[in-house]
């Protein structure tokens, strides 16, 4: 049975696509059969995040009109052969993108794979609206900062009315990913807990993704963090949160404040 | 700035936290619900029709949205027992069942 999994958010620059990719990336490492869809027509860029933007071809629009057959699309990562990218149009706008086909596609993509990972525009507007459509599980990607925890909530209000599986009466699963968390800064009191989001939101936490320069890095190499720097803290939160969506129970670990040597020296002082 | 303001300038996550509870409890009874108001009405107006009768464009529903607290009035005219039986025979469908 395939899972549709929609990544999402309201708030742009949060670490929707970055996310879509580490977490594909890291199933498909785990011997699972994934694919990564760019649902932002116009503005794509998961192609780039995969290292892929040189192979597409034929796009998601193509294959929502008709234009191309759905393989025709389907680019393989050349790193991972369980993993494959299809990717959105950049020259077309949202508009293109239709309810029917994207049912079409959704329930073809569902034959081929055990997962299907949905990386949704920012907004809730039509794109975000059809990246959410078919999930059934939503993985709301939030930044420890005020306006994207109020988007965040914003999203999970739509997840609960807006999806196939809400109108049928359905439970759609809802995790939250907590992503550029500075572990120091929290406990300083200057940026919000992962407890204060959590109880704020209140969904299930699927992992907290450390601010990590390794995350900018991959993203400037084409190759999400899970495949580039695969035991740096940032993918190793990765790797823990794709078994989490898997079904496993594993314990959160918090990342931990990094200080320098002359930050211990001076206790608090220093870091400011 | 001194040592003081410097500890003092960091503790905004706390201010942060309360500012959005108090804001995300209101935006979650409100969007998406705007006809919140007239449901209220109906279902009021159902309830106190079962035990009295009332006409229902004597009931007031006002919601008044502020903080720490939103209040909700509800202004019920009841007829006198004399004006009730009259209410009745005119119009049979509104009285108590």
């Amino acid at each position: 049975m395939a899972t549709v999994v929609v990544v999402t958010s309201g708030k742009g620059g949060v670490g929707k696509t970055t996310s879509t990719a580490a977490l594909g990336a890291a199933l498909a490492k785990q011997d699972q059969n994934v694919v990564v869809v760019d649902f932002d027509v116009g503005l794509r860029n998961l192609d780039l995040v995969m290292g892929a933007e040189r192979r597409v071809v034929f796009d998601l629009i193509n294959v929502v009109q008709g234009d191309a057959k759905l393989p025709q699309a389907l680019i393989r990562d050349k790193r991972i052969d369980t993993l494959s990218l299809l990717p959105a149009s950049q020259t077309r706008d949202k508009d293109a993108l239709t309810a029917e086909g994207v049912t079409r596609v959704i329930d073809e993509l569902r034959e081929r794979f055990d997962w299907i990972i949905c990386d949704s525009p920012a907004g809730i507007e039509r794109g975000a609206t059809l990246a959410m459509r078919h999930a059934d599980t939503a993985v709301v990607v939030t930044n420890p900062e005020v306006s994207s925890v109020r988007d965040s909530d914003r999203i999970i209000g739509m997840l609960d009315a807006k999806t196939a599986r809400a109108e049928k009466g359905e439970r759609i699963e809802k995790h939250l990913l907590l992503t550029r968390y500075d572990g120091a800064r929290a406990s300083r009191g200057e940026m919000l807990k992962t407890e204060d989001v959590l109880e704020i939101l209140s969904i299930p936490l699927l992992g907290i993704i450390p601010e990590s320069e390794e995350v900018l890095r991959a993203s400037n190499l084409g190759a999400p963090v899970t495949i580039g720097t695969p035991n740096s803290p940032a993918a190793k939160a990765y790797f823990d949160a794709a078994r989490r969506l898997r079904g496993e129970t594993l314990v959160v670990k918090v990342p931990a404040q990094r200080r320098g040597f002359v930050a211990r020296l001076f206790g608090r002082r220093a870091v400011a | 700035m001194n040592l003081i303001s410097m500890f003092r300038r960091r503790d905004s996550a706390p201010v942060a936290r309360e500012r959005l509870q108090v804001l995300l409890a209101h935006e979650r009874a409100f969007i998406g619900k705007s006809d919140l108001l007239a449901v209220l009405q109906e279902e009021i107006i159902a309830v106190i029709a079962r035990h009295v009768t009332i006409e229902r464009e004597r009931v007031q529903i006002k919601l008044d949205r502020g903080d720490p607290i939103s209040t909700l009035e509800i202004d019920v005219e009841v007829p006198s027992a004399a004006a009730a039986a009259a209410l009745r025979d005119e119009r049979p469908a509104m009285a108590a069942g």
